[in-house]
């Protein structure tokens, strides 16, 4: 029997809940049976026996779960074998980093979302390494876009040079809608925000913090040693329309585009229409740069609490499916 | 560089040319006969373009002369080059002197277009640098993007290369 203790239960925690609920049949084919021994947040929780279901509904009717608990504490207590780590990204690593090591030093596989693990990247390597068990981020990165499996598996006897990427789909969004309309930065933004794409404080996205941080989980993947510190970074508040109007007329588009090789850096481009990276919209792309095979790209969307959840749960999977 | 040279209308008459280019560690990029443009004598002008180092191009010239007669030779062939849009300030901080700063003897600011929406807003400019070497071009780019930080304009710069 897999134990599994999810922390973080906001959209991408609640997703991944109801992904195992509704693939309770196939997934146990797959990984034997399961169970989650722990759902918390950051202030309450609910664990031993108890039905997921109802930790879902009450979570999304109150906005808490049955219990004051703190997480930490929890982890360091309960029997789990896995934890499933969907809190909010901190760039210190915060209580994420925190629990992640609490249950890699307790022999504990580690599946998790939060990109906080850019602040204790090698840290947490080899802390699982050396208690054996797996520390999987697939979903950290473009959603459910498989590059870190695709780095560490398909492409682990090839040699990457580097990669280029469009990480950040908010930022990619406004782009298009300059591009397209010729709006100024400002319009598109509160548009934006009115749509729910951008935050109502958007800073995180739109000065590349979020792209960087990505781009640092990326460039570790491909043997970088990298921190966020490291990354040249410029956001796209700087952005006319007069710029893209330009950049067209030589068939060019804009996009922020990060990109790591002989160093790191977060800013806008100018990218040839019809290039991997002049992708529109929400999307997201990331392109490898290999030795043996030229560039291999793969794109797909960037976000969204299933599309995350889809790759964690991929993740779990793949821990249990390589070990059977 | 290119060299326009004039040869008569007969078999064997290009060798002449490519043999002290070839000699000299030369690498010939294209050559186009101007068979349209005969002259009087009946020769044909040939422009070759080519790459060489720097320093032999004085001992090529001296040594085509001795063979074929020499039209023009144009010792700086612009063979990269890029572009690249800047966004700010543009006029108000001295665009003849940012352009300057690009200008060397293996580069220069070949075409800039100017958009500017309203007085007191950032102006965009497109500007194509061209030079002589992909060197030569990472330097001169390097060069505007130091100017540009110091005057407050943003650079925006191409990717690198076209894997597609």
């Amino acid at each position: 029997m897999i134990k599994i203790a999810i922390v973080g239960f906001g959209i991408v925690g609640r997703s991944f809940a109801e992904l195992l609920l509704r693939k309770r049949e196939t997934l146990a084919k797959r990984i034997g049976e399961f169970e989650v021994v722990l759902v918390a947040d950051s202030k309450s929780a609910m664990y031993g026996e108890f039905d997921l279901r109802e930790a879902i509904e009450i979570k999304k009717k109150s906005g808490r779960l049955k219990y004051d608990a703190k997480a930490v504490e929890l982890l360091q207590e309960l029997d789990y074998d896995v934890l499933v780590e969907c809190t909010p990204t901190r760039i210190d690593g915060g209580e994420g980093v925190e629990h992640m090591r609490i249950a890699l030093s307790s022999g504990a596989h580690v599946v998790t979302s939060n990109k906080s693990i850019v602040a204790a990247f090698r840290e947490l390597e080899e802390l699982a390494e050396k208690k054996g068990v797996r520390l999987m981020y697939e979903a950290t990165v473009g959603a459910a876009i498989p590059v870190i499996r695709t780095i560490r598996g398909y492409l682990s006897t090839f040699t990457i040079t580097g990669l280029a990427g469009v990480l950040n789909g908010t930022c990619n969004y406004i782009l298009t809608r300059m591009e397209d309309e010729g709006l100024s930065y400002e319009h598109v933004l509160r548009e934006a925000i009115e749509l729910g794409i951008a935050e109502a404080d958007p800073s995180y996205d739109v000065e590349g913090i979020d792209a960087a941080i990505k781009l640092v989980i990326l460039a570790n993947t491909i043997g970088i040693d990298a921190r966020f510190e490291d990354v040249e970074r410029r956001g796209i508040s700087f952005l006319t329309p007069e710029a893209f109007k330009a950049a067209s007329e030589k068939g060019y588009t804009i996009r922020l585009v990060a990109e790591a090789g002989d160093s790191l850096s977060v800013r806008p481009r100018l990218v040839r229409k019809g290039h991997p990276l002049a992708t529109r919209g929400t999307m997201n792309v990331i392109v490898l740069h290999t030795e043996e095979a030229g560039s291999i790209s793969l794109a797909g969307r960037g976000a969204g609490g299933v599309e995350t959840a889809s790759a964690m749960l991929s993740d779990l999977v793949a821990i249990y499916d390589s070990s059977r | 560089m290119t060299v326009v040279v004039e040869l008569e209308d007969k078999p064997g008459q290009l060798l002449r040319v490519l043999e002290p280019i070839s000699k000299l560690g030369g690498n010939i990029v294209g050559i186009v006969h101007q068979r349209g443009r005969k002259t009087p004598l009946n020769r044909v002008p040939v422009e070759i373009t080519l790459r060489i180092d720097a320093r032999r191009v004085g001992e090529l010239v001296e040594r085509l002369e001795e063979k074929v007669i020499v039209r023009s030779v144009d010792e700086v062939t612009m063979l990269e080059s890029t572009f690249l849009l800047l966004i700010g300030h543009i006029i108000h901080t001295d665009l003849s002197d940012t352009i300057t700063r690009v200008d060397s003897s293996d580069a220069e600011c070949v075409e800039i277009f100017v958009s500017m929406p309203r007085r007191s807003e950032a102006s965009t400019a497109l500007l194509t640098i061209a030079a002589r070497s992909k060197e030569a071009l990472s330097i001169a780019v390097a060069r505007l993007k130091e100017v540009c930080a110091r005057k407050g304009i943003e650079v925006i710069d191409p990717i690198d290369g076209d894997f597609v």
